[in-house]
């Protein structure tokens, strides 16, 4: 069964169209990336999928049901959702912040000591939120977004605000969701380090999707080059040097993907070559192509 | 019921914290005991007068401290959760908005119930404990329709600004229409009324005239503590409803009105409200 189901969804906003004909399914157990620039789209569809808002057309479909309908209000209780910029109650300790959120879900709060110990926020559990900083909230953000083991967890930019150790502690936190069978979706506009825990991705702009699949899909579609650096001094043969770019060090290649290993085979047995790196489109390379192509399509459309 | 019950015992730590139950307490004790120890020095002597004096003073004072206290506890109530991302995440859980906004009520109310309670009760007991020549039975249920009056004067005014609270876009605009509101009702009304009195040279039908009072809250609390001591000298509008005697029973319920009434009106604000 489809953890979350969006069928032809469209949602206007007056004088906004905020999503345009949207189809979206989530298998149990992914992670799901949804990328895009502002007002792409992104809070929108986590609304919709959380129930905060309804669609003007299409269906919505979480855990198979309807999640504006009062009677669904229960299975919230398997979602978790953390927004960005949540700055909680200034007055509360951390510790009473998310005891308070653990009983309004139901959940024993003995959960909640532990919990903060995972987000590493256990030392500052009796201090109040107003001393936090902007990453301890965002800590304690997404101790409220675990509690009581959810199924389908909703991540929006739930690493502003933290320093890299703490996002890559992040990641693998998620990493180890999904091994428990946790739908996650993810939801950012900048993305280095990302591409590792993600396995499928749709970027957004818009109102509409850009582009959908796992990262190698992604790459195929937007058949963005291949950049190969060769260190040394290197002749090279002649069908590759209009491609070619002279550097200090050597010389640096940008072929199309399907051509990687063939260009690759011709280039090793080369004397005097020194070393190779290859680097591959990365996730971050493929989201600016999308949007890039949708700005210039709209561009386009605006110039008479 | 029971998340009802959670906000409310959130809002009243949070209210213990910031310290709104202490400095309300206190500003209620202070305001009672020397009101009721210098309310005669106009007339030349300190000490405690009598139980009437001090209670009808009291009353006309409390009418302008204690609306503006509730607007001030409670007109962030939903706004100042919208700001802070709150709000949103709220709603994510299994909480409904009007399970949201009734758990505010009975937490901000407990704390302005509170604070009602133990400042001016514990001014009538010093009160009574210190004067010699007051009887007990009387200061108990002379204080216990003041502070019943009150609390739902308060809450009354903690309503209004749910309903401010859900409308606004920003804490900021919240805030002022909370003292717009605190202005018109304590200080406009009354005015206005007794300008079209003035005005009309008393030429207004003088049956209707008593009921227009019920259509501000402030008024009926007024109402309330001065038709408890019938006999004392009344001035002011007040005089006007000597002659059409509501009793207080009547009045508490009219209250009570006024406390439903502008909160449904927040929960059906509330509940077009976009998030």
């Amino acid at each position: 069964m489809n953890i979350v189901e969006l069928n032809n969804v469209d949602k206007h906003y007056p004088g906004i169209h905020a999503l345009k004909r949207l189809d979206l399914c989530l298998q149990p157990g992914e992670i799901f990336g949804l990328f895009g620039h502002n007002g792409a789209g992104k809070t929108t569809t986590i609304k919709l999928i959380l129930g905060l808002i309804e669609p003007c057309h299409g269906q919505v479909r979480v855990f198979g049901e309807d999640p504006t309908r009062s009677e669904a209000r229960n299975q919230r209780r398997q979602m978790g959702f953390l927004q960005e910029n949540v700055s909680f109650y200034d007055q509360l300790t951390g510790l009473e912040v998310l005891r308070y959120f653990a009983k309004l879900k139901g959940i024993p709060k003995q959960q909640c000591p532990a919990l903060l110990e995972q987000v590493g926020l256990l030392q500052a559990a009796q201090r109040r939120v107003k001393t936090y900083s902007k990453g301890m909230r965002q800590r304690l953000g997404l101790a409220q977004a675990l509690l009581g083991k959810p199924k389908l967890l909703l991540l929006d930019e739930p690493t502003v605000g933290l320093d890299p150790i703490a996002t890559q502690d992040f990641y693998q936190r998620l990493e180890q969701l999904k091994q428990e069978g946790c739908t996650i979706i993810l939801c950012s506009h900048v993305l280095p380090g990302v591409e590792k825990y993600i396995d499928r991705a749709v970027i957004m702009g818009r109102g509409e999707m850009l582009a959908e699949g796992n990262l190698d899909n992604l790459r195929h579609q937007a058949n963005l080059p291949v950049t190969i650096n060769l260190q040394g001094h290197v002749d090279l043969p002649e069908a590759l040097q209009k491609q070619a770019v002279s550097h200090r060090t050597g010389v640096c290649l940008q072929v199309p993907l399907q051509e990687k290993m063939p260009v690759l085979k011709s280039i090793l047995p080369l004397p005097g070559l020194e070393n190779v790196d290859i680097h591959l489109p990365t996730l971050e390379d493929i989201y600016t192509y999308f949007t890039a192509a949708m700005l210039d399509e709209q561009r386009e459309a605006l110039s008479p | 019921m029971n998340a009802i019950l959670t906000v409310a015992a959130k809002e009243f730590r949070d209210g213990l914290r910031n310290r709104w139950v202490g400095a309300i307490t206190i500003i209620f004790a202070i305001l009672a005991v020397g009101l009721s120890y210098y309310g005669a020095a106009a007339a030349g002597r300190v000490g405690f007068t009598s139980l009437s004096t001090t209670v009808v003073s009291l009353a006309s004072l409390a009418v302008f401290v204690i609306p503006l206290i509730a607007l001030l506890l409670a007109y962030d109530g939903i706004i100042g959760e919208d700001e802070n991302g709150t709000l949103l995440l709220l709603m994510t859980y299994p909480l409904s908005r009007w399970q949201l906004l009734l758990g505010k009520m009975t937490g901000q109310g407990a704390i302005m119930a509170f604070a009602t309670l133990v400042g001016f009760g514990a001014a009538a007991l010093i009160m009574g404990s210190l004067s010699s020549h007051i009887s007990w039975p009387e200061l108990i249920s002379a204080f216990s329709v003041f502070i019943l009056s009150a609390v739902l004067l308060g809450w009354v005014f903690i309503a209004f600004a749910y309903i401010i609270s859900v409308t606004a876009a920003e804490k900021s605009k919240a805030a002022g229409m909370a003292l717009l509101v605190w202005f018109g009702f304590v200080l406009v009304f009354d005015l206005g009324l007794l300008g079209i009195l003035v005005a009309t040279q008393g030429d207004l039908n003088a049956e209707l005239f008593p009921y227009l009072l019920l259509l501000n809250p402030t008024d009926i609390f007024r109402l309330i503590n001065i038709s408890y001591f019938a006999s004392e000298q009344v001035t002011g509008l007040m005089a006007i409803v000597q002659h059409v005697q509501f009793s207080t029973t009547t009045l508490l319920l009219s209250l009570l009105v006024w406390l439903v009434a502008p909160m449904m009106t927040a929960l059906l604000i509330f509940n077009r409200r976009s998030l």
